[in-house]
């Protein structure tokens, strides 16, 4: 688990927009601290369950469901490769094989520097343009093999 | 004037419409003779991105605009009315004449639920309401009785088009029958179906059809609130929906005593949290409580319990669009399109290895033929059809001999596939059918909520099954096993999800068995896919030591300097194919 201190104002700031003591905002204010923090800190938990009244199990319980949490921080770049039916036959398995290699990262994983996440993701629904590929939220289609590597050397 | 609409939705922005946006609007910043706009989805996603010019009644779109093209459109075509022939798509003129390259792709079709996407500025509620918008609405508020609404659904025959293809009516009739003292309406807009995007394509280009057809179905069953649920992977479709909401509360169309009907309906977004289990609905009713989304056992029903166990009523984003066309439009003039079983129009998604991959919106009961060829414009580069698949993971694969398959409720399950929700990839001879079984069981392996143990446990073993096929360690019992784990999965299982796991592999194994045969005994892969039974070789004979591949390779698995032969060290080597594609003497191949 990360070593990265977080502002712990900021959590109770997320905590306090919803009502205190109705468990049912807490995949809501889980989603919160997901965006502020782009991950869902412990320290955040903790805040977040003290005030809606849910055992701190609840939150895991739901955090380890969806893959939209992240227990842990994320790199500068998220790098998510769409691996949907039509970027698989046209192609992403390559994308993903190649950012692993270029990387040495598994997807799910971040680099040791914190620059850069690797990541898959079922479907983003640009399925025409397969592969797609984003970065930090910008879609890119028709990514070709070695676009993949420029995209992200670009970045560095 | 001469209006400029930008194709701005995910699959736009994603060939780059941000820029070709950008630099229109930078050339007409001081130019106030033009208005520029922004626009949803019109299906032609093969030429993304799109701009459309509207002048004198005539409409000029042209494709593959990049920044520069914008500049040449703005030079050419608003400074002295001339269309740039080469690349305008379509084109109709004063007198309603089509024509323009594209023209085929959308003049085969019939747009019911896409007849705002593209059309319309998704984000300005006036220029729906022009088109007819809220019309719907008012009529059944203020006009109709709650009966006669939920008469003229069942009357219409629509049938669900989130997958099962319930009928809409008798759902609404359910809901409407049980008393009590909250109901809800929900709008399923999860679309977990890897390779669909449909109901993504309706929500960022025609939100206000989905609002209407809630708020309509609110009338019909006495519900005064609505859920929409839309998975966290469409930002834009979560954007979009919010600015409607606020324009349409603005606007009297959601709130309290909407029109002056004394109806009052509200409607709030719930954005999923990434689980393609999630949008079977009972599951979905258990996330918007704020639970883990797992499968609930029914009965009851949603109808008696559905969110918070109340009565409920949960469509999907293309059924709710259909609504408010029905309730203008009547009942027999939706049975004018499709079958007497399934009436109507259907969206589906044209992806995978198809020329022009896009969206499509034609008659119930049209072939697979006439929607991969007629629309489609056939294979990929001239590639040899294998199947289409069908129906995502809970579908199957439609092998070629049965391409003149009318695509409906009652002919698709015939095949061993299913309707699905209208996700239709077309797949070649280089997708090998044993991949394509085992990437869809990844999915729902990795996708089962973990409720059943058949399902979570099972999925896994025929997993590892395929796995062990397509790296060539498979043996001969393998495909009696996968058959015989198959029946027990979907036998057991308490949803959907697990209910029709199996379906990839089952209709596979049908038609392809011998590539199944061919990976086990031959430790061949007969479409040269399968990684672990390829591998790039370069042939001495024709390379030329250019190192043109040596430069190319993204993880630099080529030796070789100028004009010495190049070698390839299959260690490092990741099998993209990108020395394939580099090579201008054909020297690398695949074995
Ligand atoms: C695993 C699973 C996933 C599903 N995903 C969706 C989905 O993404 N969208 C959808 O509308 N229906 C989905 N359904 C079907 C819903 O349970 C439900 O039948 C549908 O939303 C009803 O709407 P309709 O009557 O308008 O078709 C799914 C079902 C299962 C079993």
């Amino acid at each position: 688990m990360s070593k990265r201190c977080i502002d712990p104002a900021k959590a109770r700031e997320i905590a306090e927009r919803y009502p205190a003591g109705d468990g049912t905002g807490l995949i809501h204010a889980l989603q919160d601290v997901q965006a502020a923090f782009g991950y869902v800190p412990c320290e955040a938990v903790e805040v977040l369950c003290e005030h809606l009244g849910v055992p701190i199990s609840k939150a895991f319980s739901a955090t380890t469901f969806y893959k939209a949490f992240s227990l842990t921080p994320k790199g500068d770049v998220v790098i998510r490769i769409c691996t949907g039916t039509a970027c698989h036959i046209r192609g992403a398995q390559t994308l993903v094989d190649e950012i692993r290699a270029v990387l040495s990262i598994e997807p799910g994983e971040t680099t040791e520097d914190m620059k850069f996440t690797l990541e898959t993701v079922n479907c983003v629904g640009a399925c025409a343009m397969a592969p797609v590929v984003s970065l930090n939220g910008e879609y890119h289609g028709g990514v070709q093999p070695g676009a993949a590597t420029r995209m992200i050397r670009g970045e560095e | 004037m001469a209006k400029i609409l930008v194709g701005m939705s995910t699959c736009g922005l994603s060939a780059g419409a941000r820029d070709t946006y950008e630099e229109l609007k930078k050339l007409l910043s001081d130019d106030s003779s033009h208005e520029l706009t922004l626009t949803g989805c019109i299906g032609m996603c093969y030429r993304e991105p799109l701009v459309e010019i509207r002048d004198n009644g005539t409409r000029t779109i042209y494709g593959d605009v990049d920044a520069g093209r914008a500049r040449e459109i703005v030079d050419k075509h608003l400074a002295n009315g001339t269309v740039i022939e080469d690349y305008a798509v379509y084109t109709e003129d004063a007198s309603g004449r089509k024509g323009g390259a594209e023209e085929p792709f959308l003049t085969q079709q019939n747009r019911i639920v896409l007849r705002n996407c593209g059309v319309i500025n998704p984000e300005s509620i006036d220029e729906y309401t022009e088109r007819g918008g809220y019309e719907a609405t008012r009529r059944a508020l203020t006009v109709m009785t709650p009966e006669q609404v939920v008469g003229e659904i069942k009357e219409s025959g629509l049938r669900g088009r989130g997958g099962a293809g319930f009928p809409t009516g008798i759902k609404w009739s359910f809901a409407a029958g049980n008393d009590a003292d909250q109901k809800y309406v929900v709008c399923n807009a999860d679309e977990g179906d890897p390779g669909a995007f449909m109901d993504r394509s309706v929500l960022e280009g025609d939100p206000h059809a989905v609002l209407e057809g809630m708020i309509i179905c609110g009338k019909a069953i006495g519900a005064t609130f609505g859920y929409i649920y839309c998975r966290a992977e469409y930002p834009l479709a979560i954007a979009r929906l919010e600015i409607a909401i606020e324009a349409a509360r603005k606007k009297g169309y959601l709130g309290d005593d909407i029109l002056g009907s004394g109806f009052d309906f509200d409607i709030k977004i719930k954005q999923g949290a990434g689980a393609f289990v999630c949008g079977e609905e009972t599951a979905l009713f258990a996330s918007i409580e704020g639970e883990r989304g797992m499968p609930r056992i029914r009965p009851p029903f949603p109808a008696e319990q559905g969110v918070w166990g109340k009565p409920t009523n949960n469509n999907n984003v293309e059924t709710y669009a259909n609504i408010p066309w029905i309730i203008v439009n009547g009942a027999s003039a939706f049975r004018k399109y499709g079958t007497e079983k399934s009436p109507g129009t259907k969206v589906f998604a044209l992806v995978g290895k198809i020329e022009k991959g896009g969206l499509a919106e034609v008659p119930m009961g049209t072939s697979i033929e006439e929607l991969v060829f007629g629309i489609g414009g056939g294979i990929k580069d001239g590639g040899e059809f294998k199947p289409v698949q069908m129906g995502g993971p809970s579908g199957g694969c439609i092998p070629e001999h049965l391409k003149n398959t009318p695509v409906d409720f009652e002919h698709i399950p015939q095949t061993g596939a299913i309707m699905g929700s209208g996700g239709m990839v077309v797949l070649d001879a280089t997708t090998c059918m044993v991949d394509i079984a085992r990437f869809f069981l990844d999915f729902t392996q990795e996708e089962s909520c973990g409720k059943c143990t058949c399902c979570r446990i099972g999925t896994k073993r025929m997993l590892e099954t395929l796995e062990r096929i397509t790296t060539g360690e498979g043996n001969t019992e393998d495909i009696a096993h996968l058959q015989h784990l198959a029946q027990q999965i979907k036998q057991a299982s308490l949803c959907g999800l697990g209910q029709t796991a199996p379906n990839p592999v089952l209709t596979t194994i049908d038609y392809y068995e011998d590539e199944y045969i061919a990976h086990i005994s031959d430790k061949h892969c007969p479409a040269a896919n399968c990684s672990a039974l390829v591998s790039f070789n370069i042939d001495r004979d024709k390379c030329t030591g250019c190192t043109l591949c040596v430069r190319d390779c993204p993880v630099d698995a080529i030796s070789g300097g100028k004009k010495q032969f190049h070698v390839i060290d299959q260690g490092k080597c990741v099998k993209c194919g990108k020395c394939i594609t580099s090579c201008n003497f054909d020297a690398v191949y695949k074995a």
